[in-house]
């Protein structure tokens, strides 16, 4: 790493105020800041003795997020050799198909470096083409109003990528980051100065911008003219029985093994993430719990109520939980720092909101089979009132006992 | 039981007056910078609302209607064109009354709200729910219900967007965007959030 860390040394001048490409300092400052870690400090009062900086933060969510990435890629290809098999098809054209079929790598199901690879495919060009056309937001804002680029927008970026199903134009890809990325964070000054996660603001406006693209039952899987339906999209239809007998078991939602976004349907994987995020004290497992309790709270209530007309009521919870984005929002969305509630009690309301709303809208609401995304973003809103609620009734207690 | 329970859900939530239909956006943008005078405002739109609704109703039923003039021997008669300003005048009426009734007997809750009564008068989420009521043909009770679920959800977006305005005290804005630019931003952004509702059927 020395030849790295001299040649970045020796460039160093040319990048500085009065240097040659004074105008890309950000590049620059984006680059070295990625590869090593910087060197400044805080100069001014107050001073927190702690290595755990924004970037460490954001890096552990990375780490994080990594057991989703190889089951986003690993589950894209096995359900596209699966379709294949279906079909009956041999090979693909385009130049995944060249690849493929150049590497001698083959389309076998049951094989996981085959799907491994095949799911690769897809999921790079669309990660490629969120960073550009991501990255190039950043720089630009970041060049025109003098701040840095920051790590958080590395998480922005994995985390809208896996909620996207496989198949979606590249330039809906770029447009969808875009917005997020603009309108959901640059436009109130970059990370931390949001309320609403960018990463879901844009899937959200993807989501009601190509309906066509963004659900429907041949969107899920990567091979053409194969309709898949998610689960959650079958559920609305007939039920839990319906699930069943479409062939979705628990087991295989669990381990992420179904139809959906790519890096959402394993359930599995969303807990080793949690797992890890807890522990290091990245995310809060306040927000988590209440989420999961909102979700077990409001399909009992459900179940209890019952329905002749609408099915999805009297789907258990425990199916609730590894359908769908819930696991991967609960975990990755709703315990962004910036957009969540910030008081401790908050944090508990906050959560048990999205998990009922999320219940809400998928039982009760006949447009939107998913929930998760439009009930993280509508308890966005109400974040900073539940922070202040929350501040005020405890000011209003210890005015009481002080009296 | 369960159509006004559906009824008010269906006010409140997905046909937001603010965030659906965005209407009353003066108000709604100009006096959301503080969330206690944003609630103080709500409140007040939610009284007014659930008194000119079913006012108007009345009105409209045996006065205005095609046909409402039967009761005075008048079958024939048609005088809805007079529906508009009918309406606002109704509110303009009942705001001043209230106003009136209030600094009488709750002079707290009057000085409360100050400046925001008058100001109803003209926000045109209360002429919205009173036009919304004629066009659906509510009822007496079904209107009162309507009356309640508008202002609570015009309330509540008003409340929301306070909370995420003091929120964004601490941002960044660009000098462009800065004031109702960024405003008008995350109203946008809140009902993206509120879309949630759109589709339900009640």
């Amino acid at each position: 790493m020395q030849w790295l860390r001299r040649i970045l040394d020796r460039w160093h001048p040319l990048f500085q105020k009065g240097g040659q490409y004074e105008k890309y300092f950000v590049v620059y400052e984006m680059i070295d800041g990625f590869l090593f870690t910087p060197s400044t400090v805080t100069r001014s009062a107050p001073h927190v003795r702690d290595g755990a900086d924004l970037k460490r933060v954001m890096m552990y969510v990375f780490v994080a997020v990594t057991p989703c990435i190889a089951m986003a890629m690993y589950n894209t290809g096995h359900q596209a050799n699966l379709a294949m098999a279906q079909l009956g098809l041999q090979a693909i054209d385009g130049w995944r198909g060249a690849i493929l079929g150049g590497l001698g790598i083959g389309y076998d199901a049951s094989s996981i470096v085959a799907c491994l690879w095949h799911g690769f495919l897809y999921f790079f060009p669309l990660y490629v083409v969120t960073l550009l056309a991501g990255g190039l937001w950043e720089v630009l804002f970041a060049a025109v109003r003098n701040h840095e680029v920051n790590e958080g927008f590395l998480v922005t970026s994995i985390l809208f990528v896996l909620t996207l199903p496989p198949d979606i134009p590249l330039w809906q890809v770029a447009i969808g980051i875009s917005f997020g990325v603009v309108l959901g964070k640059e436009v109130f000054g970059g990370t931390g100065k949001n309320f609403l996660n960018p990463a879901l603001t844009g899937r959200a406006f993807l989501f009601f911008a190509f309906p066509a693209e963004m659900s429907g039952d041949t969107v899920w899987t990567a091979v053409d003219g194969f309709s898949g339906a998610t689960a959650l999209g079958v559920g609305a239809i007939g039920g839990l029985a319906a699930m069943q007998s479409a062939g979705f078991t628990w087991l295989d939602s669990f381990l992420g093994n179904v139809q959906g976004s790519m890096g959402e349907t394993s359930a599995m994987a969303c807990l080793l993430g949690a797992v890890f995020l807890v522990y290091t004290r990245v995310a809060s497992w306040r927000i988590m719990v209440g989420v999961a309790l909102g979700m077990i709270g409001t399909t009992l209530l459900f179940n209890m109520a019952g329905s002749d007309s609408n099915p999805m009521v009297s789907v258990p919870w425990y199916w609730h939980l590894v359908l769908g984005g819930s696991a991967f929002g609960m975990v990755f969305m709703a315990t962004d720092p910036v957009s969540a509630s910030m008081t401790t009690v908050g944090r508990w309301i906050f959560g048990l909101l999205i998990g009922s709303m999320t219940i809400m809208i998928r039982v009760a609401n006949p447009a939107f089979p998913e929930g998760m995304m439009l009930a993280i973003l509508f308890a966005n809103i109400f974040a900073p009132l539940i922070d202040y609620t929350v501040i005020q009734a405890n000011v209003r207690k210890r005015v009481l006992r002080n009296i | 039981m369960e159509l006004y329970v559906n009824l008010l859900i269906k006010a409140v939530f997905v046909e937001n007056l603010a965030l659906a239909f965005f209407l009353g956006m003066c108000t709604f943008l100009a006096v959301s910078k503080k969330i206690e005078t944003a609630l103080g405002l709500g409140i007040a739109v939610v009284v007014v609302q659930v008194i000119t609704v079913p006012a108007n109703n009345l009105l409209y039923q045996f006065l205005l209607k095609d046909g409402a003039l039967a009761w005075a021997g008048l079958p024939e008669v048609d005088l809805s064109f007079l529906g508009l300003i009918c309406y606002i005048g109704v509110i303009a009426a009942m705001v001043q009354i209230l106003e009136m009734l209030l600094d009488r007997f709750f002079p707290a809750l009057y000085n409360a709200l100050g400046v925001f009564l008058p100001l109803i008068t003209v926000n045109c989420a209360i002429l919205g729910g009173t036009l919304f009521m004629v066009e659906r043909d509510y009822n007496f009770m079904e209107s009162t219900v309507y009356g309640i679920g508008s202002g609570v959800g015009w309330a509540l977006a008003i409340t929301a967007l306070a909370g995420v305005r003091e929120k964004l005290k601490y941002s960044d804005v660009p000098e462009g965007l800065q004031g109702l630019g960024i405003t008008f931003i995350t109203a946008g952004l809140m009902s993206l959030g509120f879309m949630a509702f759109s589709g339900i059927q009640l």
